[in-house]
């Protein structure tokens, strides 16, 4: 069987449930073998209900120890579900926390883990995978050999799933926590500011750099372009290391790793740990002051100007003549 | 306490990294410290100067070569340093196990090691170890105090950050903004030179994923330079994206 784990927030799923179901239909089909989903939360039942959608078997954990998540217990939950259920594939989505409880699933089950692969598929009773190294500069080729797979898929890496034709069926599943599972302790969380969107998720990224000359200046000219585009805001490191954005807006090696349709560099000079971060959008603008930053051999449009002046002026253009 | 940190040694994000039918080629490459890793020497250093009593020990995987790095991590102020020697590029679980191993031998209660890999693109390592040690982890923390046994992090999620709180042992994986690293002093890299540096064939198990084969990703781009001033080179650019690339 291939399961797929759904990860949601707010009572519905993330973006990336839609991708993974998506990319366990093609196993499924290809090797002849069923899909099902899992939920994780207390209060996964409208989640659940949602998968129904798209997915003939979707099981549902309810239990208060999932909320919030940590990865120990999800971990648990996921291991169990897995040998449960007999998985020979396991989909999570190449999120922070996918990235976290994956190795984790698949040494606990003695299976292997393809991480963070931009494409998956059977040869026989084989599992390969694409994935980027070397900083998202090398495409590898890689192949497991112990099963179950665990396969954590980049965001953004497969097309979103369009509905099945019949409903499938909710099913419950307990699963046998232990003391261990709990031992850290969830003391606070804070979350981005609401509203705007994730930046793994976001169709356009702006991100800006230091050329801004302050935080105040990023606000108003990178922020504002960000939400007339109902983009999400990516940052340079030079600009979380002077404060004036948080670390979670980083991209970079160090920071997020995005794949929006469209990304706006403006004041990046684009150094090859920037890169790494976004050389996979599909559509790349620069805007720099100096015609020789490396940014602009890697976009698909440039502007050699000002920031200051250029990105008001595309604000303006973007409205149109009225 | 005993800390060990984990080190890796990584192609420098500037060079070029090349491959010739499928085949990985970092002939003439210069090798580094992975950045990511060099958090986790600097924290454990930071951990001893804020009153812990600590052995820091520095640990790395890789070819011969990688003495570098522990030479390196001594300098900053490392105490001992332990290579496992390893020659192909290892799937982080096998390698986990192998480093568990080394780690329960040491008698440590605190792991740190980066978040990320910067030749695999991996950020397994850190949860593998743990795992195999049947300890806890926080993932990329960008804030890690000690109180006697007990501990509190700030790490990132997907949606913002989070803190933890727990008792030791525990794997860290390190990254950007919990500290910024040192660099090593004349006097220390000399110094470093007399401490204690241990090399042993990495004692891998089984490898349950395997690299195939290897290919520079080369992606075309336009790179239109629009001309003229900001309001005809915007209004150009909003045109192009919607007409001819078609993404707004």
């Amino acid at each position: 069987m291939i399961l797929i784990v759904v990860e949601h927030a707010h009572g519905a799923p993330r973006k990336s449930a839609f991708e993974l179901v998506g990319v366990g239909r093609a196993l499924a089909a290809a090797s002849g073998r069923p899909l099902a989903a899992l939920v994780l939360g207390r209060d996964g039942d409208a989640v659940a209900n949602e998968l129904t959608g798209f997915v003939a078997d979707v099981h549902v954990v309810r239990d208060a120890r999932l909320d919030p998540p940590r990865v120990e217990t999800v971990t648990r939950a996921v291991a169990h579900a897995a040998s449960a259920l007999g998985a020979s594939v396991v989909l999570v989505p190449a999120s922070r926390a996918g990235l976290s409880y994956g190795p984790r699933v698949a040494l606990r089950s003695g299976g292997a883990l393809l991480e963070d692969v931009t494409s998956v598929a059977f040869e026989g009773d084989t599992v390969v995978a694409t994935r980027l190294t070397y900083l998202s500069r090398v495409n590898a080729t890689v192949v497991a050999s112990a099963t179950p797979v665990v396969v954590s898929v980049k965001l953004g890496a497969a097309a979103v799933a369009p509905l099945a034709d019949t409903r499938g069926s909710v099913h419950e599943l307990a699963v046998p926590f232990e003391a261990d599972d709990e031992r850290l302790e969830v003391v606070e969380r804070q979350r981005l500011v609401k509203g705007r969107v994730a930046l793994e998720e976001a169709d356009v990224v702006v991100c800006g750099g230091r050329g801004f000359g302050s935080s105040a200046a990023f606000e108003q000219h990178v922020v504002a372009l960000a939400d007339a585009l109902a983009a999400g805001v990516g940052a340079t490191r030079a600009v979380v290391d002077a404060g004036w954005r948080p670390y979670g807006e980083q991209i970079g090696q160090t920071g997020k790793t995005v794949a929006p349709k469209l990304y706006l560099a403006l004041a990046v000079s684009g150094a090859v740990q920037h890169l790494s971060g976004m050389n996979r959008a599909g559509v790349i603008v620069a805007v720099n002051k100096d015609a020789d930053a490396p940014i602009f051999k890697v976009s698909d449009y440039g502007i050699v100007g000002d920031v200051l002046e250029v990105v008001p002026a595309l604000q303006r253009a973007l409205a149109g003549p009225d | 306490m005993k800390i060990v940190t984990i080190l890796k040694q990584v192609p420098d994000a500037e060079a070029r990294v090349r491959t010739k039918d499928g085949v990985l080629d970092l002939a003439g490459t210069t090798f580094v410290i992975d950045g990511m890793d060099e958090y986790g020497v600097e924290h454990a250093l930071r951990l001893r100067e804020a009153g812990a009593e600590a052995e820091i020990v520095a640990v790395a995987y890789g070819p011969p070569a990688s003495e570098q790095v522990l030479r390196s991590a001594l300098a900053l102020g490392a105490d001992r340093a332990v290579l496992l020697e390893a020659e192909a590029q290892l799937d982080p679980l096998a390698l986990a196990g192998a480093l568990a191993a080394l780690i329960r031998e040491q008698g440590a209660d605190l792991v740190l090691t980066g978040g990320m890999q910067a030749d695999w693109d991996s950020a397994a390592l850190g949860p593998a170890v743990a795992e195999a040690l049947g300890w806890p982890h926080v993932d990329w923390a960008t804030a890690f105090r000690l109180d006697g046994e007990r501990f509190e992090a700030v790490h990132d999620v997907d949606d913002g950050s989070e803190t933890l709180r727990g008792s030791l042992p525990v794997v860290i994986t390190t990254q950007q903004g919990l500290n910024e690293p040192r660099y090593p002093t004349l006097p220390n890299i000399m110094k470093a030179k007399r401490k204690p540096l241990e090399v042993r064939p990495a004692d891998v198990e089984t490898v349950q994923t395997e690299a195939r084969s290897f290919e520079v990703l080369a992606r075309e781009r336009r790179r239109t330079v629009l001309e003229g001033d900001p309001g005809s080179a915007t209004a150009e650019l909003v045109r192009l994206l919607r007409d001819e690339a078609k993404v707004l």
